[in-house]
């Protein structure tokens, strides 16, 4: 549907579309909230506040960002105000800039020394390729699932909305408020930690 | 003619894997990570997973809403509506 269709069956009271909104962004108004409260709970409180806020804003809603970006400043705001309530330090300066915190895709231990004579900076052991079936398996799926959890707050918000929800870089720059930059040192950052622990599991199996 | 550039280490490829997906390399840093690709079979294999690592995690499927929860804003919507 069409964003302009949305609104005006929004504003005419269907059910439906709402219903319909609330299944697609829900998920990642959770997700991001998560960057800034410390609990799943209050996460998903701060979703629920969000779309209450939606409804209540939606009549003066302009159309001058899209409808997304909108809901997804509204989420940040709440989600702020909760964190400083709860006497929650924000992850701000990890957040502005994730390049002053250097770290690596992969451990400098499996590499050779950079002043190698022969190989500088080259693979101890090089990667193979992963076993096909064994992608496909469900536990392979569940330790991807654990590694996405497992990530820091806002690495994980990046990727989800990236590689889960599918969103462009753009969009998650609106709704995160970051840098073109440092989305990408995030994004990078939370695939390559994702990547390891599926090798890890891999070489194992 | 041959263009003539430093080589990549692996240890540096890495670290670009992310930039190059996301087609924000410079077109000369563009063609020394390519040409690390066609030489190096570990690199080959990393930049394979990586890509295999973004599918696998885009079929996951995003957390679903709880009914009760679903319940509450389609009430709120339906009091907003009338109000």
């Amino acid at each position: 549907m069409a964003e302009s269709q949305l609104l005006e069956a929004l504003r005419a009271g269907d059910e439906q579309a709402f219903a319909a909104l609330v299944r697609e962004y829900n998920p990642s108004l959770v997700r991001v909230a998560r960057m800034y409260v410390s609990t799943q709970a209050a996460a998903e409180e701060v979703a629920q506040e969000t779309w209450l806020a939606v409804l209540n804003g939606l009549d003066r809603f302009e159309g001058r960002s899209s409808l997304k970006t909108w809901i997804f400043r509204i989420l940040t705001n709440i989600a702020k105000t909760r964190a400083v309530r709860d006497g929650r330090t924000l992850p701000f300066s990890a957040l502005q800039d994730p390049g002053r915190v250097p770290e690596a895709a992969v451990d400098a231990d499996r590499f050779l020394d950079p002043e190698h004579p022969r190989w500088p900076g080259h693979w101890v052991v090089k990667p193979v390729a992963w076993p096909e079936e064994a992608l496909v398996a469900a536990e392979t799926r569940a330790r991807l699932a654990e590694a996405i959890e497992a990530l820091p707050a806002t690495q994980r918000a990046v990727i989800s909305l990236r590689d889960i929800e599918g969103w462009s870089s753009e969009e998650v720059r609106n709704a995160l408020d970051l840098s073109e930059t440092n989305q990408r040192v995030l994004l990078h950052r939370a695939r390559a930690k994702v990547r390891d622990a599926l090798d890890s599991y891999l070489e194992q199996a | 003619m041959s263009v003539v550039f430093e080589q990549l280490s692996c240890q540096e490829f890495v670290e670009l894997v992310t930039d190059y997906l996301e087609r924000a390399l410079s077109r000369e840093d563009t063609a020394r990570f390519e040409d690390h690709i066609g030489r190096c079979t570990g690199c080959a294999a990393y930049l394979e997973q990586i890509r295999e690592t973004i599918e696998l995690t885009g079929r996951l499927t995003p957390e679903s809403l709880s009914l009760e929860a679903e319940r509450t804003l389609l009430d709120a919507f339906r009091g907003w509506h009338s109000g």
